[in-house]
C-alpha cells in the first residue's frame, strides 16, 4: 500500500499540473479570442490567399488558397534540404576522409575548414553569402559566360532549362535499370556465395544506368532540347535574362551555407565512423588476402556505416529544420510564406504557429522512426 | 655512376635525384611565388593552359625525384612520410600549397594593406581593402545596441563584475569547493539576475545596498553565538528578515516613495542589443536550460509512466521543431496564451523560449551519460539504502555529467550560435545589429567588412568554447 502511494502521488501531482498549465493556457487563448472576436478554426486555409511568392514550384498566384500557399512554402522548404542535403553529404564524406589522410597538409585543411565553418553562426554565414559575396557578382548585362551557356549574375544563376520529350519514357528505362542491377547483384553475390567468382558489379550497374537510358533516345523517341537563358532589355537600364532556368540568389546563398555548414558535421560523424573501426579488423582482413579495396568495401564500409549514418541523419534533420532561417533572406520557405506573410495577412496566430510546427515535427519524427526501423535492422545481431 | 632509372628513383643516385628534384620544386614554387605576389608570370610566352599547369607539373616530377624511402636524411623522410607518400598525394599536396600560396596577397591586401581605419566618414575609405572605419564608428553600436552612449558603463561594470564572480571557483579553497555547486546553480545565477535587471536594466531597486550591509554584519556578528546545529537556518533566514523589518518597519517613512529609490534610467530591452545582448541571452539560457534539461533527462528515465510519457513528449517536440518556430511562438501565439492584462517582456519570452528548446537537447545528451553508467552503480546505491534524489545527487549524476562534457559544450555551442536568431522577434544582437548598420545611407556597402568582423568574433568566441570544453574533458577523466 505504501509502495503504491509513493509511486502514484508524483504521477498525479505531475498529470496535475500539466493539465493546470494547459488548462490555464487554453482558458486564456479563448477569452482573448472571444475578446478579439477571432474565432478558432482552418477554414482560413481555403480562402484567396492574394498575395504573392516570388519562387515556387508549382503554379501558384494570389488568386490560389492560402492551402496552396502552404503547399508552396513546404516545396521550398523541401527543395532547400534535398538541395543542402545531397551537396553536404558529398562535402562532408571527402571532407571526413580527408581528415583521415595521412596526407599533412590535406589533414589540415581539412581540420581548418571544419574548424572554420563550424565555429560561425549558420545565420551569419547566409546573410555573409547572400549580401555581401552574392552582391559582388556583376549585373545582368555585364555577366559573363560560363560553360557557354549559364550566367551567374546579381539577380541569380541562369541555366539551360532541359526541355524532354517523352519523358515518361526515360524514366521507364531508368526504373528498369534500376530493378536490373538489383537483380544482378544478387545473382552475383549467391555467385560469391556459393562459387567463390565474383562479378564486376560496380561497371556492369554503371554501364546499365547509362546505356538503357541512352537507348531510349536513340529508339524511343526520347529527345532532350536545351532552352537557354538569353539577355532581353526591358528598359535603357534594366535587363533580364528570359527563358532558361532561373536560380534565384536566395536559394543559392541558402543551400550554399547550409550545405558547408552541415558538412562539417557529417564529416566529423564519417571521421568518427572510420576511427571507430578497430585497426584489428583491417589487419584482420588483409590477412585473409583481401586487397585494400576489398578491405574498405567489404569490412570496413558496413562497420563504418552502422557508426555513420544515425548521426548523419540527424545532421540532415538539422539541415531540413534549419532551412528555416530561409526567413531571414526572404526565400520564400515554408516559415517565411506561412508563418510569416500568411499569418501576417490573416492574424491567425495559434492556427498558423501550430501548423508550422506541426509540420516540422511530422517530418523529424518520421524520419527518426525511419532511422530507428533502419537501426534495427543492421544493428549486430548477437546469438 | 649507376644508370639513372628516372621513372624509379632509387637510394644508389640520391644525390642526383635530390638535387634534380628540389630544383624543379623550387622552380616550381618560385613561379607561382611571382606570380602571386607581384603578378609576373615568367611562362607568359606559352599558351595559357600549360603555363597555368607547368608549375605542377613541374613540382610533380620533382616530388617524383625525391620520394625515395629510408634515405637517412631526417628531414627528406619526413617530407616523404607525411606529404609525398603517393603520386596521388604528391599532387594534392602541391595544389594545397599553391592554393595557400595565391590566396595570401588577395587576404593580406584586404585586410591590412588596402584597408583604411583612420577618418570617421564614409569618405575615409579610398582604398580597394576593408574599410575598418565603418566598424570602428559603429563599434559601440555593435557592442552595445541602442543602448545610450552615457550609460554604457554599467554594461561594462556588470559584465566586469559578473566575470569576477564567476570565477571564484578558480580560487577557492578546498574547503569551500564543496559550497560551489551551490553558489553556481542557485547564488550566481541570481545575483546575475539582480545585476542585469537592476543595473543593466534600471528597473525599481527594492534592494538597497546600505541595509543589506547592516543587516549583513549584524547577522555575521549575532551569528557567533548561534549554536551550530542552527547556524546554517540562522543565515539562511535571519538576513532577510534583518533586511525586511529595517527597510519597511525601522525606515517605513523614507522607503515609501519608491520612485525616489530608482538609482537608474530606465533602459528597456528594445534598446540593448550587440554583443552585450548575445552574452547575456547565451548566459541565461545556458544556466536554465541545463537544470530543466536535467530534470527531463531523470523524467525520461524514470520508472513512472505518467512522468517518463511526458518527459518524453517534451523533449521530442521541442527536437522536432526549427527554432526560428519556437521564437515565432513565443513573440506571436504565447500572449495569446496569458491573461490580457499581463506584460512579459519580448527579451524575457525570448529566453524562456530558447531555453526550453536548448534544454531539450540537453536533456538528451544527459540521457546518453546516464545511459552509458552501468547498472551496478544504481544497484550499489540502492544496497545502501540511497532514495531517488540521494543516489541521483551524490553518486549517478557526478559520473553522468562527466561523461557528457563533450556533448554538452556541444549543445552549448549550439545555443551561442543560435543566439542571432533572436532578430525574429525584433530584438537586435550582433548580427542584427550588422544588418541595421548595413541599411544605414551614409554606410551603404560595408556588408562584407560586418560579417567579417561579426564571423571572427564569433568564431574566437567558440573556437574558445570548444576548446575549453576538451580541457574540461581531459580535466575529469577519470579511469572506470
Amino acid at each position: 500500500m505504501n509502495f503504491k502511494l509513493k509511486n502514484i502521488g508524483p504521477q498525479l501531482i505531475t498529470i496535475a499540473i500539466v493539465v493546470l498549465v494547459f488548462g490555464f493556457f487554453t482558458f486564456n487563448a479563448q477569452m482573448n479570442m472571444e475578446n478579439r472576436g477571432i474565432e478558432f478554426g482552418y477554414g482560413f486555409l481555403s480562402q484567396e490567399s492574394s498575395f504573392d511568392v516570388q519562387f515556387s514550384l508549382i503554379e501558384y498566384d494570389g488568386s490560389h488558397s492560402y492551402a496552396r500557399a502552404y503547399l508552396v512554402g513546404l516545396l521550398n522548404t523541401l527543395l532547400v534540404a534535398f538541395i543542402g542535403i545531397i551537396i553536404s553529404t558529398i562535402l562532408g564524406v571527402i571532407i571526413g576522409i580527408a581528415r583521415l589522410s595521412p596526407n599533412y597538409l590535406i589533414e589540415r585543411s581539412a581540420a581548418f575548414y571544419v574548424e572554420f565553418f563550424r565555429n560561425i553562426p549558420l545565420l551569419l554565414q547566409i546573410f555573409f553569402w547572400y549580401f555581401a559575396a552574392l552582391r559582388a557578382l556583376p549585373l545582368p548585362q555585364d555577366a559573363d559566360v560560363m560553360f557557354g551557356v549559364s550566367f551567374l549574375t546579381i539577380k541569380g544563376l541562369f541555366v539551360p532549362r532541359f526541355v524532354w520529350e517523352n519523358l515518361d519514357i526515360f524514366f521507364y528505362s531508368i526504373i528498369a535499370a534500376a530493378i536490373s542491377i538489383v537483380i544482378i547483384r544478387n545473382y552475383a553475390r549467391k555467385l560469391q556465395e556459393n562459387e567463390g567468382k565474383q562479378l564486376p558489379i560496380f561497371s556492369i550497374s554503371a554501364g546499365l544506368l547509362i546505356i538503357l537510358p541512352l537507348l531510349t533516345f536513340l529508339f524511343g523517341g526520347v529527345s532532350l532540347n536545351f532552352e537557354l537563358p538569353v539577355l532581353k532589355q526591358i528598359s535603357t537600364t534594366s535587363f533580364i535574362y528570359e527563358g532558361g532556368l532561373g536560380i534565384p540568389p536566395e536559394l543559392i546563398a541558402l543551400t550554399l551555407a547550409l550545405a558547408l555548414y552541415t558538412a562539417t558535421f557529417i564529416a566529423e560523424c564519417v571521421r568518427a565512423g572510420i576511427q571507430g573501426i578497430s585497426k584489428g579488423q583491417k589487419e584482420a582482413a588483409a590477412s585473409i588476402g583481401l586487397t585494400p579495396r576489398q578491405v574498405l568495401k567489404l569490412v570496413i564500409m558496413p562497420q563504418a556505416l552502422r557508426i555513420i549514418i544515425p548521426p548523419t541523419t540527424n545532421q540532415y534533420l538539422n539541415l531540413t529544420k534549419n532551412s528555416s532561417l530561409a526567413a531571414a533572406i526572404a526565400y520564400p520557405d515554408l516559415v517565411l510564406v506561412f508563418a510569416g506573410t500568411a499569418l501576417m495577412q490573416t492574424g491567425r496566430a495559434i492556427e498558423i504557429v501550430s501548423i508550422t510546427m506541426f509540420t516540422y515535427l511530422s517530418i523529424s519524427l518520421s524520419i527518426s522512426m525511419l532511422m530507428n526501423w533502419y537501426n534495427k535492422s543492421i544493428a549486430i545481431k548477437e546469438k | 655512376m649507376n644508370k639513372l632509372n628516372l621513372l624509379k628513383p632509387d637510394l644508389n643516385n640520391l644525390n642526383t635525384y635530390l638535387y634534380a628534384g628540389s630544383f624543379l620544386i623550387f622552380i616550381s614554387l618560385l613561379d607561382v611565388f611571382l606570380n602571386s605576389f607581384f603578378a609576373i608570370n615568367v611562362t607568359s610566352y606559352l599558351p595559357q593552359t600549360i603555363s597555368f599547369i607547368l608549375p605542377l607539373f613541374l613540382g610533380f616530377i620533382g616530388l617524383h625525384l625525391v620520394r625515395i624511402e629510408f634515405t637517412g636524411i631526417k628531414n627528406l623522410d619526413l617530407l616523404n612520410k607525411n606529404i609525398n607518400t603517393t603520386n596521388f598525394n604528391a599532387i594534392l599536396t602541391l595544389i594545397i600549397i599553391f592554393v595557400i600560396i595565391k590566396s595570401i596577397p588577395p587576404i593580406l591586401s584586404w585586410f591590412i594593406i588596402d584597408a583604411n581605419i583612420t577618418g570617421d566618414t564614409k569618405e575615409a575609405c579610398t582604398g580597394s581593402g576593408a574599410c575598418w572605419t565603418y566598424i570602428k564608428i559603429w563599434l559601440r553600436r555593435f557592442v552595445y545596441g541602442m543602448y545610450p552612449n552615457a550609460e554604457q558603463w554599467r554594461i561594462n561594470l556588470s559584465f566586469i563584475s559578473l566575470l569576477a564572480l564567476g570565477s571564484v571557483g578558480y580560487f577557492a579553497t578546498e574547503k569551500f569547493k564543496k559550497y560551489l555547486t551551490l553558489y553556481y546553480v542557485v547564488i550566481y545565477p541570481f545575483i546575475a539576475f539582480l545585476f542585469i535587471f537592476f543595473f543593466i536594466s534600471g528597473g525599481p531597486v527594492f534592494f538597497e545596498f546600505s541595509y543589506g550591509i547592516i543587516a549583513f554584519a549584524v547577522s555575521i556578528i549575532v551569528g557567533f553565538f548561534v549554536p551550530k546545529k542552527l547556524k546554517v537556518w540562522y543565515f539562511l533566514l535571519v538576513p532577510i528578515i534583518l533586511y525586511i523589518s529595517l527597510k519597511y518597519f525601522l525606515f517605513y517613512e523614507e522607503s515609501i516613495d519608491l520612485g525616489k529609490l530608482n538609482g537608474f534610467n530606465w533602459v528597456e530591452t528594445g534598446a540593448w542589443g550587440g554583443l552585450s545582448l548575445t552574452f547575456i541571452v547565451s548566459f541565461f539560457c545556458l544556466i536554465f536550460c541545463f537544470p530543466v534539461g536535467m530534470f527531463l533527462a531523470l523524467g525520461r528515465r524514470s520508472a513512472l509512466p505518467t512522468i517518463r510519457y511526458i518527459s518524453i513528449g517534451f523533449i521530442e517536440f521541442w527536437r522536432g521543431v526549427p527554432l526560428i518556430t519556437v521564437l515565432f511562438m513565443s513573440s506571436v501565439m504565447f500572449p495569446m496564451f496569458l491573461p490580457e492584462d499581463f506584460f512579459m517582456d519580448k527579451l524575457v519570452r525570448v529566453i524562456i523560449a530558447i531555453s526550453l528548446f536548448e534544454a531539450a537537447y540537453v536533456a538528451e545528451v544527459i540521457r546518453g551519460g546516464l545511459q552509458a553508467l552501468p547498472r551496478g552503480q544504481y544497484d550499489a546505491a540502492k544496497s545502501l539504502g540511497m532514495g531517488y534524489w540521494k543516489m541521483h545527487i551524490l553518486v549517478i549524476l557526478p559520473q553522468a555529467l562527466k561523461l557528457v562534457i563533450p556533448g554538452i559544450a556541444n549543445t552549448f555551442l549550439a545555443l551561442v550560435k543560435d543566439t542571432p536568431l533572436i532578430f525574429v522577434v525584433g530584438l537586435l544582437e550582433l548580427v542584427g545589429m550588422l544588418n541595421l548598420a548595413k541599411t544605414n545611407p551614409d554606410w551603404l556597402g560595408f556588408a562584407m567588412e560586418g560579417y567579417v568582423f561579426a564571423a571572427i568574433i564569433f568564431w574566437i568566441i567558440c573556437y574558445a568554447m570548444s576548446k575549453y570544453s576538451y580541457n574540461l574533458e581531459i580535466k575529469y577523466k577519470t579511469e572506470r
